[in-house]
């Protein structure tokens, strides 16, 4: 084999002038890394491989995403539906947001556990908290984007914190809104930014890592290393445990991404964003909440906004609050049970942050903000100070501390568990089974039929369906005759034709289903000031999805003695207030159903939403079947190199 | 090396083969939905067929509307035109291929306007458009010349324009893609 010898000179060429190759080589596969690194140590690899993600299916997005407020939402939902795997690549991303989190916060609690902010290692910490607060600005901006409800809310919220600030606040704000409110330029910057920002934390990376190779990896037992006995090459040790958390971590994600894609997020946001209704529950994503707690905990609003940057600011002078010349909470037993209360206080704060701000929830919210400074200000001082630390062991070599995978796993099912974020209002939902649950979940085909009809002979008659067109129809089982016959049926506006004149003409398998008004505020006169709601989107617009629309559309009830109804309202059990302006619809016998189905109210009602469901989810059924796959070949990924890795390491245990 | 201590090596380099290989393939297949998704959409793939009313084309007029984001000629031949494509010997064209090929009905000629050398739309369209050496269309870009057949016969374009794929639904309707 003559060719090795060939390459390498050519490599030598390259690398003696310009020498990439040996830095990687260096960096990458020869860097001595302590050879008793435990399981938490692989967060930092995994927050790397997220910043890959993120960026790579941001990019696709981005091909595909239009920036402006009369377009963005209906962009959104044009990836989701008709361009080919937008709906994988946008889930990937809009869950890869809260998985990054995920990865990050633990990489960071890690560092406070081992002391890995203390000398030499101040910078590389600084640098880490530089990293973590772009992401939580490209985050919020990102979050904007699709510009529902929760988009424009949480941005209108967010830019107000600086109205905080005495004398120059309110400009501050009028300059990031570029307007008078947020609008379209400020969507229009958002996007620019939240495209930028990654390839800034992207170099910031670059120079946590180049800090790190630098001081070296801290740790479990937090001593220094002494020498070439007690480090490891990286390569292939840690690429390959490396891999084996990544493949871990792959089947958390792809669970999320392929089954519970929303579970993170608040169903307002697939409610387009309209500025002049705010929702009843403002809250953000769940990785702000804490800090959202502490701004809350407050009564005064600078103060709260100085607070919960305080938060964060705080955590740069951590190198001098904790001067404790120990490194490793392993040998420092009270400093070990402040860190769990603190780690507890923070997931306090998290739920008093998701939980309305009335009642108990103001105090709890207050004693928690009140601890998460306490433990810095008191505890971290007082402890440097005074508490008495174990021997610390002579060298790495010695023991070796073993983490557990399952532990760390079992943290990322706890925090991203969904949290009991809403208040529920109204009397429980009637929880129904649906086809489409499950793991193999799949859609009726006859029962999406019978929702159609229902749609087409009742709910069309005042709802629109913007987002979905006659074609998709043929995913319901229809002939492409069918569906045009379908089409033809509607007389769709057009033009203007070659001399300037608009005209009817027949619908095409391409159109949208016609709306049954011309514009929003001839659908509020004709519906006695409230407009019908556009039901494309309602399941997932609405909490408790299928089970909420069937519980109202059989939720009309006699109204309570005790109740009062205003004008023209109906009494409905699961509507929030109890009045809702569309008078029941489904009844027994309302539509004649020709496959002979029972004709029920109940029938109909659940029929109908099952279609509401599809024209929600039309990539349900793909998106469960490639979950399939991917999961199992993740098993097979995963267990290959957990057994290699084993191999590998058998040598240094 | 002691026959355990190999057996334990190959099992290694048979587990690393492995582990790559699974990784490698995974790497490739996540690839291609992020591909795909630059390919058409369906909203873009349902667009892809139109209906033409050829009713109001008088013999000797043509008309361009558009398909796929592209302009098709439709063109309503004469007698003459029609003559002129069928009489070319088609052994001496760049691109050989008789007129039959390329029309459905004698009367009605339907292309992609689009020059076939760098995509350029060529004049001949309007009644004082040039319309080349061979009375059919002239491309201003690069001077290609088409003849009534929308064949290429001078400049530097290598292919005839393209014919699309369309039906007659009734003698005065068609429907193009």
């Amino acid at each position: 084999m003559s060719a090795p010898g060939k390459l390498d000179k050519a490599l030598d060429w390259f690398d003696s002038r310009l020498p990439i190759i040996s830095l990687m080589k260096h960096s990458a596969v020869e860097y001595p890394t302590p050879k008793n690194l435990n399981y938490w140590w692989n967060f930092g690899s995994l927050a790397g491989f997220m910043l890959v993600m993120m960026i790579a299916t941001g990019l696709f997005l981005a091909m595909q995403y239009t920036p402006h407020v009369d377009m963005a939402f209906n962009s959104v939902e044009r990836i989701m539906r008709d361009v080919n795997y937008g709906w994988l690549i946008r889930y990937l991303h809009m869950n890869g947001a809260s998985m990054f989190f995920v990865v990050v916060y633990i990489h960071v609690f890690r560092g406070l556990y081992y002391g890995s902010y203390k000398p030499p290692r101040e910078l590389l910490w600084w640098i880490g908290l530089v990293i973590l607060l772009l992401m939580m600005g490209t985050a919020f901006m990102g979050y904007v984007l699709p510009w529902g409800q929760m988009s424009l809310w949480g941005a209108t919220v967010i830019t107000n914190l600086f109205s905080a600030f005495p004398v120059v606040g309110e400009h501050i704000v009028t300059l990031l809104w570029g307007g008078f409110s947020v609008d379209n330029p400020t969507l229009n910057r958002f996007f620019v930014l939240h495209f930028l920002l990654p390839f800034a934390i992207l170099g910031v990376v670059v120079l946590h890592v180049w800090a790190l190779h630098t001081v070296k990896s801290n740790n479990p037992l937090g001593i220094d290393v002494n020498g070439p006995q007690d480090t490891i090459p990286f390569h292939p040790y840690y690429t390959v445990k490396d891999f084996f958390g990544i493949g871990v971590f792959l089947i958390v994600y792809a669970v999320f991404v392929f089954w519970y894609p929303n579970v993170l997020g608040h169903p307002d946001n697939y409610i387009p964003a309209n500025p002049m209704v705010t929702p009843p529950h403002i809250v953000p994503e769940w990785y702000f909440l804490p800090f959202y707690a502490i701004l809350r905990a407050v009564p005064d609003k600078l103060m709260g906004v100085l607070a919960m940057f305080g938060a964060i600011l705080i955590l740069f002078a951590l190198p001098w609050i904790d001067s404790s010349p120990v490194r490793s909470g392993t040998f420092r037993p009270w400093f070990k049970k402040a860190f769990w209360l603190f780690v507890i206080d923070c997931f306090v704060l998290g739920y008093a942050g998701a939980m309305p701000a009335e009642g108990v929830w103001i105090t709890v919210g207050r004693i928690a903000a009140g601890y998460y400074f306490l433990h810095f200000l008191v505890i971290l001082p007082l402890l440097a100070r005074f508490e008495k630390t174990l021997p610390l062991p002579e060298s790495i070599a010695a023991p070796v501390l073993k983490g557990t995978a399952a532990a760390a796993l079992a943290l990322i099912a706890f925090i991203a568990a969904p949290g009991p974020a809403h208040a529920s209002e109204g009397a429980a939902l009637r929880q129904q089974s649906w086809s489409w649950q499950g793991a193999f979940g799949a859609y009726d085909e006859a029962q999406l039929r019978r929702g159609y009809q229902v749609y087409r002979e009742v709910c069309s008659a005042c709802h629109s369906m913007n987002l979905v067109h006659f074609r998709n129809l043929s995913r319901l089982g229809y002939t492409e005759d069918a569906v045009k016959e379908f089409a033809a049926s509607y007389q769709v506006a057009d033009g203007p034709d070659d001399n300037g004149d608009m005209f009817d003409r027949k619908g095409l398998p391409s159109d949208r289903f016609p709306a049954p008004f011309p514009n929003e505020q001839a659908a509020k006169a004709a519906n006695g000031g409230a407009a019908p709601p556009d039901l494309s989107l309602i399941v997932k617009a609405r909490e408790g999805g299928p089970d909420y629309v069937f519980s109202l559309l059989t939720g009309f009830a006699p109204q309570p003695p005790d109740h009062e109804l205003p004008p023209g309202k109906y009494y409905n059990t699961v509507f929030p207030g109890n009045a809702i302006s569309m008078p029941p619809q489904i009844s027994d016998g309302v539509v004649e159903y020709a496959d002979g189905t029972a004709d029920n109210a109940e029938q109909i009602a659940r029929d109908v939403t099952a279609f509401l469901q599809w024209a929600a989810e039309p990539e349900l059924e793909e998106r469960h079947a490639m979950g399939v796959k991917v999961v199992l070949f993740l098993f097979v990924f995963t267990a290959l190199f957990y057994a290699l890795k084993r191999r590998v390491w058998a040598s240094v245990h | 090396m002691s026959a355990d201590s190999m057996k334990d090596a190959s099992r290694r380099d048979f587990l690393l083969h492995a582990a790559t290989a699974v990784g490698v393939a995974g790497a490739a297949a996540a690839a291609w939905p992020f591909i795909d998704s630059l390919n058409p959409a369906a909203d873009t793939r349902a667009l892809s067929s139109i209906e033409v009313d050829l009713a109001p084309i008088a013999v000797g007029m043509a008309i361009t509307v558009k398909w796929r984001g592209k302009p098709v000629f439709i063109r309503h031949r004469t007698a003459a035109e029609i003559a002129a494509a069928e009489s070319v010997e088609v052994d001496d064209l760049r691109d050989p291929q008789p007129d039959s090929a390329r029309v459905t009905k004698p009367g009605w000629l339907i292309l992609v306007g689009v020059c076939t050398h760098l995509g350029c739309v060529p004049l001949g369209q309007k009644p004082a458009d040039p319309r080349g050496d061979f009375g059919g269309w002239f491309c201003p870009c690069h001077g290609s010349h088409y003849d009534t057949s929308g064949r290429i016969r001078k400049g530097p374009a290598p292919k005839n324009l393209e014919v699309p794929q369309y039906t007659f639904l009734t003698d005065t309707t068609v429907r193009i893609g």
